[in-house]
């Protein structure tokens, strides 16, 4: 893993803005930095006032689902029976999707200060932070950084010296996709399988070991120390597009296009010049044909209604799919449709959990008519009856993983419909 | 009453107690809505999503089995999406099934098998890929895993973990791939292991036992309770030409639930013994001949007018019914009775209170104890020798001096002592064989019904003793 690229004047570093410097791995480097002044702020205020604080951003979900994030922890019991926890959410395995890597790997103080914060917010003495097996590089970061948080009392018995309890556990992912959802994540947490649960109830009813339990992305906890040191009215300020969409996010871009790399935008930002201006548009002698702006699970856009996409949640859903955890996947007219609704439902395919009938069963039979399609042998009635393996594998299911695999079958074959029947037709295609 | 919540299912009006989970809810308006994972004596897993229904003002079907009643819900089973949602689970779980049917033990009483008849569609759309295979594994003792035909409903997974509490059993790989797994160097044999054959909706887990003996619609079942212990477990006796074959639990939720031990389900060989007494004996020149009733009746007559002072032997296992027969000849001369049980460890369903196999083997220890058999068999049997008659009631008698005392012997096989002492011996069923109760525990009285025909002039041990009791004091008041 490189340095990353030094930021686009048309970002807006928040985030990003200590991405590449050494230093700001460090306790020191990070204090220096401005860190750890959140926290403690935060610790002088209620519980409330820091609930209202993030309320007032309109801070929302980054791992996806874009729920409000000041919403999600008024959830919480006021009154502390019972074990409060707060689980960070860095099982990033969305593909296309890099963003909570980098912050780890670059600015763990900033995760351990917004999970700190989350934590005394919602009452939780106990924080998990689930990190996805494969991150062996942020895992090492995160571990010399937790343990240098402990050894400077900034968490721990005491933390930051107000008598506060505040615990931090990293807790390492076996490589599972599913452990991202977060009900699995809890069982996971908790030692069992990581199959996701029914709901309700909810976590913040009976979560983590049946207890009240928040679950958070890496970047929404990243940016509560910028809302509570900037104000809410900054964060909010932050603002291009819908005014329910605030803040900066982080958009990892990959796929067939010049310069791939993490950007970090304010939300309202036209995907148009995510595309040509900051990611240097196609390659040489190549147009974009299609992109998918929130990670593998969102419906695919043409390139003609990605140009016309605005960034945030309100805008990809106006354009027909969803900001999700903004992994924007870009594929150029030299991409084979086909073959890349292939590899999305086979990677769909693996990580079912095998709970659900439809999920375990429909992401493999999709997978396999799309691998018989694409070897030559598929049939007239293959792009029918994968729609409509595609409507029962949706709303159905306790999580939305074999929602996940659907949406982008039912857009690759709504919206590249030639390509499929090019296979259908003419058998294998030369290569 | 305000806890109980009114709904409407399929237009039936219904009301059930708060908390209830709508695919109960439908089963007391007398509507089963198809569903495999679901079973009322394990945690709800609403993983196969079979059971999904349409509610009224929700925007997505509901899984039945995990969704609570409302006050005026309003549940569609018979829905086009409904419907449509439940075939396409069925063709999904059959795209990797083998359908082999013919060779399957479930076949006929597999719930695949009927809901597939039910709503299923005729054919499927899985073409010629190839089906998901893995080898068959031998689980436990009795227990076989047919991973091919598993539906993954994880029943059995739920039932060791959760009921058993010996967690065994597992779902291992992903996806497609997933299977039943079972610990490294764990094997399947739980006392009450053999119960996951019964919660497996389809042929996946089946008994070594059972394998290949029958088909499930030439079985004739009849409801009976098991002959193991002294819990009394309601059980299903299953017979195909006059011959025990399986013996499965019968649910009684005051009792076992859904459940029977293992040593209940597999002990019933000793009902299809092939080495019964078929004729009524009585000892002519030293040798026991065979006889008819009447002069085996006359003889017991006889015997039982002329003795002074009697013991009866008896066996645990016998009916109420025998039990007070033998009792009521005792009564009258102020006999004594004992019985002797055998013994062995006692083996609790952890999850369900109240529910083990018992220390004490036999069926009617408190039956035998409620007519006033003792249980001081060493005292009672060592007077047996000086006694005039010793009535002897399917007990083996082995071990009991007998002295020159008269033995009048009711019982389903011949005894050695039997053999050398016996003056009169009458042929009786076992409990198999005829109608009787039995009384557990904790005292519930608990009928059972005639499985087979017994071999032979064999009787019911009530009625030979009843005929006996007549003609006694028939032959008293002349």
């Amino acid at each position: 893993m490189g340095y990353p690229h030094p930021p686009h004047p048309k970002e807006t570093p928040v985030l990003s803005k200590h991405f590449g410097e050494a230093d700001a791995r460090t306790y020191g480097g990070w204090v220096q930095r401005g860190g750890y002044k959140a926290l403690e702020q935060a610790l002088g205020m209620t519980r409330e006032q820091v609930v209202d604080a993030v309320k007032a951003s309109g801070l929302r979900g980054r791992g996806g689902a874009g729920f409000p994030t000041g919403l999600k922890w008024s959830f919480m019991p006021k009154e502390v029976t019972k074990p409060h926890y707060l689980c960070c959410n860095a099982d990033e395995s969305e593909p296309g999707t890099f963003k909570d890597r980098e912050i780890m790997r670059w600015t763990p103080h900033a995760l351990i200060e917004g999970c700190a914060i989350a934590a005394y917010a919602i009452g939780a003495e106990t924080t998990y932070i689930y990190i996805r097996g494969e991150f062996t590089d942020p895992w090492r970061v995160m571990e010399t950084a937790l343990a240098e948080a402990y050894a400077k009392g900034v968490v721990g018995p005491n933390a930051m010296g107000k008598g506060k309890r505040i615990d931090m556990h990293l807790h390492r992912g076996a490589g599972a996709y599913i452990c991202g959802e977060e009900t699995a994540m809890m069982n996971s947490i908790e030692g069992k399988r990581g199959n996701p649960r029914i709901k309700p109830p909810f976590p913040a009813q009976s979560g983590l070991f049946g207890c009240p339990t928040t679950i958070n992305n890496v970047e929404t906890l990243a940016a509560v120390p910028h809302i509570l040191v900037n104000g809410a009215d900054w964060y909010k300020a932050m603002c291009l597009g819908n005014p329910k969409s605030t803040g900066t996010k982080l958009l990892s871009v990959c796929g067939t296009i010049a310069r791939p790399g993490n950007y970090e935008l304010t939300l309202g930002f036209p995907l148009k010049d995510l595309l040509y201006d900051l990611a240097g548009g196609p390659l040489r002698g190549r147009r974009f044909k299609a992109v998918i702006p929130g990670g593998s699970s969102v419906p695919i856009l043409t390139a003609e209604e990605a140009d016309g996409t605005v960034l945030d949640y309100e805008g990809c859903v106006a354009a027909g799919s969803m900001l999700g955890s903004g992994g924007v996947i870009v594929m150029d007219d030299s991409v084979d449709m086909v073959y890349q609704t292939m590899r999305l439902a086979a990677f769909y395919a693996h990580e079912s959990c095998a709970q659900c009938t439809q999920c375990r069963e429909g992401t493999a039979w999709t997978t396999k008519i799309l691998q018989r399609i694409l070897a030559g042998q598929g049939q007239a009635r293959d792009l029918d009856l994968l729609l409509d393996l595609a409507d029962q594998m949706t709303g159905k299911t306790i999580c939305v993983l074999s929602d996940s695999c659907a949406a982008p079958v039912v857009s690759a074959i709504k919206k590249f419909r030639p390509e499929f029947e090019r296979y259908l037709t003419n058998g294998r295609r030369s290569a | 009453m305000s806890d109980l919540v009114k709904l409407t299912v399929e237009g039936r009006e219904v009301e059930v107690p708060k908390g209830t989970m709508v695919l109960e809810a439908a089963k007391l308006a007398g509507i089963l809505i198809p569903h495999y994972c679901y079973h009322p004596s394990l945690p709800v897993a609403g993983v196969c999503r079979m059971c999904l229904v349409e509610i009224e003002k929700q925007p997505k079907l509901a899984a039945s089995c995990a969704t609570p009643v409302a006050e005026g819900m309003v549940v569609k089973v018979q829905t086009a999406p409904a419907r449509e949602a439940r075939q396409a689970v069925l063709e999904f779980l059959l795209i990797n099934h083998p359908l082999d049917c013919p060779i399957c033990d479930q076949a006929g009483e597999c719930e695949l098998q009927d809901y597939v008849f039910q709503e299923g569609r005729s054919a499927t759309r899985y073409d010629e890929y190839a089906k998901r295979f893995n080898p068959v594994e031998e689980f436990g003792d009795d227990v076989l895993y047919v991973p091919n035909r598993c539906i993954l409903c994880t029943r059995c997974v739920r039932f060791m973990e959760h009921v058993a509490e010996e967690a065994v059993l597992n779902v291992s790989e992903r996806g497609d791939r997933a299977y039943i797994g079972i610990d490294d160097g764990h094997r399947l044999n739980h006392p009450w292991a053999g119960n996951v054959v019964d919660l497996c909706p389809v042929g996946s887990l089946i008994s070594k036992d059972f394998l290949h003996k029958a088909r499930a619609w030439d079985l004739d079942k009849t409801p009976s309770v098991c002959t193991g212990c002294t819990q009394g477990c309601n059980v299903t006796l299953e017979t195909r030409d006059n011959t025990v074959l399986r013996v499965r639990p019968r649910t009684n939720e005051r009792i076992n639930r859904h459940f029977i031990c293992d040593e209940g389900r597999l002990g019933y060989p000793w009902m299809n013994r092939a080495d019964r007494l078929e004729a009524p004996m009585v000892r002519q020149d030293g040798r026991l001949v065979a006889t008819d009733w009447d002069r085996a009746f006359a003889a017991a007559a006889k015997l039982v007018g002329s003795a002074r002072s009697r013991v009866a032997l008896v066996s645990p296992g016998a009916s109420n019914e025998a039990l007070a027969g033998v009792a009521a000849l005792l009564n009258k001369l102020e006999g004594t009775g004992a019985f002797r049980v055998r013994e062995g460890a006692e083996a609790p369903l952890a999850g369900v209170p109240n529910l083990a196999l018992r220390k004490e083997r036999a069926p009617n220890v408190h039956g035998a104890l409620a007519v006033g058999m003792s249980r001081d068999w060493a005292g009672v049997a060592g007077r047996a020798a000086g006694a005039g008659l010793v009535i002897a009631l399917d007990e083996s008698l082995e071990g009991v001096a007998l002295g020159s005392a008269g033995l009048l012997y009711l019982g389903t096989v011949l005894s050695d002592p039997a053999r050398a002492h016996a003056a009169v011996v009458l042929p009786c069923c076992n409990a198999a064989e005829e109608e009787g109760s039995f009384t557990n525990r904790d005292g519930i009285v608990q009928p059972y019904w005639q499985a087979k025909a017994a071999p032979g002039m064999a009787r019911p041990a009530a009625w030979v003793l009843s005929e006996i009791a007549e003609r006694a004091l028939a032959g008293a008041a002349a």
